[in-house]
């Protein structure tokens, strides 16, 4: 298993397509053995980080060392390291046999051969056909596909042929595999086998595995490490317990796994402030500071009206059969609960202990609304204002039709009423005036920091909804002002699938 | 009973333009083959066709000649659409079109020309006649074996390129291995589109080599102008065997290939 010997070492490396910083400053030991996973929404730089160690594309700047030696610019014949394409890419003109064959019959071992004056010396050949056909034979049966080896690849279902591109790597012995959302295309059920062989043959090999995946499940059930991405930037390394329990930022804990984040206030020594209610927690942030918190839907205590902390109204109530879900209205928040325990719909109370409280030191690289939901005029509610949202940046190329549904360039209609969406506005985007007709929301300045060269200001409306901007002016505290933030300004990420609102 | 109109009176026109004009003639052609002069059935002129040597050696130097043509186009056509589908080169169909563009202008003018020029270096007919009849053979086919080989390289799977280069292919191997086995359809579509037009085409032998290069084509034409028309008609069936049997062969090739990018 894992041993300390890093394998391979990518440090700050850049990719760049134009101005466009694909992957950024990525640095990263992965030890010999591991079974690391790249995780991340599409289009956060996965993908092109894989290609980089395969070789197939080269950073724009930053090395990548494999067992210290920089194979930065080393094509990917010439490096040890095998893939597993997202489509297979299995060579449609050979059969079952021939396609596992093909790295091994390119390959020249060395071979003790005497010469003319009877001296033995290393000589480069080509592998005997007896030795590969050894030697594919065990690969086949290690992928459960003995028997297999006459057919056409045309003939395998889509589980055969991911078992064949693994075969056609692990036979080749290589120092790291790299799978690039391998199960994509399979279906759940499948897929779940999949995994768990995939993490059986690990072990059995003792190849590093570097794998690449959108699905937080799948990273979570095989990984000895995750690395979390967002738009080409690490945004966590650890364990998948690490991540799941202890997940550094607001991004990180929202796409590992369901969970209940809110804006909240230390309100005391290891007290914190969220849902107008106070609650105990283990961390222990300065007096007053603004922090994330993340509540797993599993953590939340349900019980009788009046017997927890804070009262609320079950709105939803799911059987998942394990469980039940529960979506939980408490004020204008939503909660979502998970518990084996019946409740009916209407007033509960619920209570949080303290180990199922995890606060995250707040992000102020932008304001991020969880939470939020899209309102049949396209608009979305935030404090007591509702924003006009562009929708079309959701599908690339989309627009807006008059009956304010979004159509896709395919033609595809979606309506996005009840969508669940976060939103996020930069720290610059934000104007404030000491009108307070000025925009569409009035607030109070609660803390203005001199940060070198301007000014960060915390606006803070009546319901408790902060506005963090960036101003080179100075503003004093406690000033009454109106927000206005721009319809262009404020981009927006769907919670789930966009192909559950098509109609 | 009344008339309902169907969608399969659509085909009306067209069998109506098979029957008179493909399966008529062919039916004839194989009537004249298996007569004599005097319309009673014999099989003289296959016994003649045969029996003559210098028939045979027309079908001889017509094969030599096709696949001759076929092999220089392939050899220049292949590397050509190779490069004109990649990425670097394939950014707008004007290079493309640079290569088709021949095969708008007139067929005749063009061989006239072509003519023209090898005459200019002092290539004619007269001296080597064999020569001129391949280059122009060349220079007319090599349209129909870049036009197929393109598409085909436009649909290549980059990915089993990159799979490839990833088991441990280098450049060359990857071209051998994965980029030939590919474009195998192309392939086929370029040599069915040569290697039998090749065969039966007169005007380019006739004008480039003055008359001193006999293909099927040729021979067919001599036969009709002096009246033999059982001679031409059982060269025409024999040449219409030939073109049966590839046809036949490429399909069951092609079968294999998934058909991807085929022609036929």
């Amino acid at each position: 298993m894992a041993s300390e010997e890093v394998i391979i070492s990518l440090s700050n490396v850049v990719k760049a397509f134009g101005d466009n910083r694909v992957v950024d400053n990525f640095s990263l030991d992965i030890k010999k053995g591991q079974f690391v996973t790249i995780l991340g929404p599409s289009g956060c730089g996965k993908t092109t980080t894989l290609r980089m160690i395969g070789g197939f594309e080269l950073p724009t700047s930053g090395t990548i060392l494999l067992n210290n030696q920089d194979i930065t610019k080393l094509p990917p014949y010439k490096r040890p390291i095998n893939t597993v394409f997202q489509r297979y890419a299995l060579f449609a003109h050979l059969n079952v046999y021939d396609n596992v064959a093909f790295g091994l019959r390119l390959k020249k071992v060395p071979v003790k051969v005497k010469n003319r004056r009877g001296e033995e010396v290393i000589k480069m050949k080509h592998m005997k056909a007896s030795e590969i056909d050894e030697l594919v034979m065990k690969a086949l049966e290690i992928v459960d596909l003995e028997e297999l080896e006459e057919r056409d690849i045309s003939t395998l279902s889509g589980g055969q042929q991911q078992r064949v591109a693994i075969a056609r790597c692990i036979v080749n012995k290589p120092e790291i595999l790299l799978l690039d959302e391998p199960l994509g295309a399979l279906d759940l059920k499948m897929r779940k086998e999949m995994q768990i062989e995939l993490k059986d043959m690990h072990k059995k090999l003792g190849i590093t595995f570097i794998y690449v995946t959108h699905d937080q499940e799948e990273a979570l059930t095989m990984s000895d490490l995750i690395v979390v991405m967002k738009d080409g930037v690490i945004q966590q390394v650890g364990t998948p317990t690490e991540i799941y329990n202890e997940p550094k930022n607001a991004f990180v804990a929202d796409f590992i796994g369901e969970s209940n984040i809110y804006n909240a206030v230390m309100s005391g020594k290891k007290k914190v402030r969220f849902l107008a209610a106070e609650f105990k927690c283990l961390d222990d942030y300065p007096l007053n500071e603004r922090v994330d918190v993340v509540v797993r839907p599993e953590d939340v205590i349900l019980a009788k009206p009046g017997k927890g902390a804070i009262d609320g109204v079950i709105v939803d109530k799911i059987f998942k059969g394990v469980h039940y879900e529960y979506v939980i209205m408490i004020g204008k928040n939503e909660l979502v609960a998970k518990s084996t325990k019946d409740f009916e719909e209407g007033p509960v109370s619920i209570d949080i202990e303290p180990d199922g409280i995890h606060i995250m030191e707040k992000e102020v690289l932008s304001n991020l609304y969880p939470n939020c939901e899209v309102n049949k005029d396209n608009t979305v509610d935030l404090s007591d204002a509702s924003l006009e949202v562009d929708l079309t940046q959701l599908i690339k190329g989309s627009k807006i039709d008059d009956d304010d549904y979004l159509v896709a360039p395919n033609g595809k209609k979606y309506d996005l009423t009840g969508a669940k969406v976060t939103l996020e506005v930069a720290l610059n985007k934000i104007e404030i005036s000491d009108d307070t007709e000025f925009g569409q929301l009035t607030g109070t300045i609660v803390s203005s920091v001199y940060k070198g060269d301007h000014y960060q200001v915390t606006v803070r409306t009546e319901d408790d909804e902060d506005f963090i901007l960036d101003t080179p002016d100075t503003w004093n505290e406690n000033e009454t002002v109106g927000v206005q933030i721009n319809k262009q300004d404020i981009s927006l990420r769907l919670k789930g699938n966009i192909e559950d609102y098509e109609i | 009973m009344k008339f309902r109109f169907q969608r399969k009176y659509f085909s009306i026109p067209y069998i109506i333009f098979l029957s008179l004009f493909v399966v008529i003639p062919i039916g004839l052609i194989i009537y004249y083959a298996f007569s004599d002069s005097t319309g009673m059935l014999s099989i003289e002129a296959a016994r003649k066709f045969f029996s003559d040597t210098t028939k045979l050696d027309v079908i001889l130097v017509s094969l030599f000649v096709a696949i001759q043509t076929t092999l220089i186009c392939l050899l220049i056509g292949y590397p050509l659409a190779y490069f004109l589908a990649s990425k670097k080169y394939n950014k707008n169909a004007v290079l493309i079109m640079l290569f088709i563009m021949p095969m708008w202008i007139n067929f005749v003018l063009r061989t006239t020309a072509t003519r023209d020029i090898l005459f200019a270096i002092n290539l004619t007919g007269g001296n080597s006649p064999y020569l001129a009849t391949l280059i122009g053979m060349v220079y007319n086919y090599l349209p129909f074996v870049i036009l197929p080989l393109y598409t085909t390289m436009l649909k290549l799977d980059h990915s089993q390129m990159e799979a490839a280069a990833d088991l441990g292919a280098n450049p060359a191997q990857v071209f051998i291995k994965s980029v030939i086995p590919q474009s195998v359809p192309g392939i086929i579509s370029a040599i069915t589109m040569t290697l039998v037009p090749v065969m039966s085409s007169y005007v380019i032998s006739d004008a480039l080599s003055e008359g001193n290069v006999t293909l099927i084509g040729n021979s067919i034409y001599i036969n009709f102008a002096n009246y033999q028309w059982n001679n031409g008609s059982f060269t025409a069936f024999v040449l219409l065997i030939v073109v049966l049997v590839s046809m036949f062969m490429t399909r069951n090739v092609n079968k294999q290939e998934n058909a991807r990018g085929g022609l036929w």
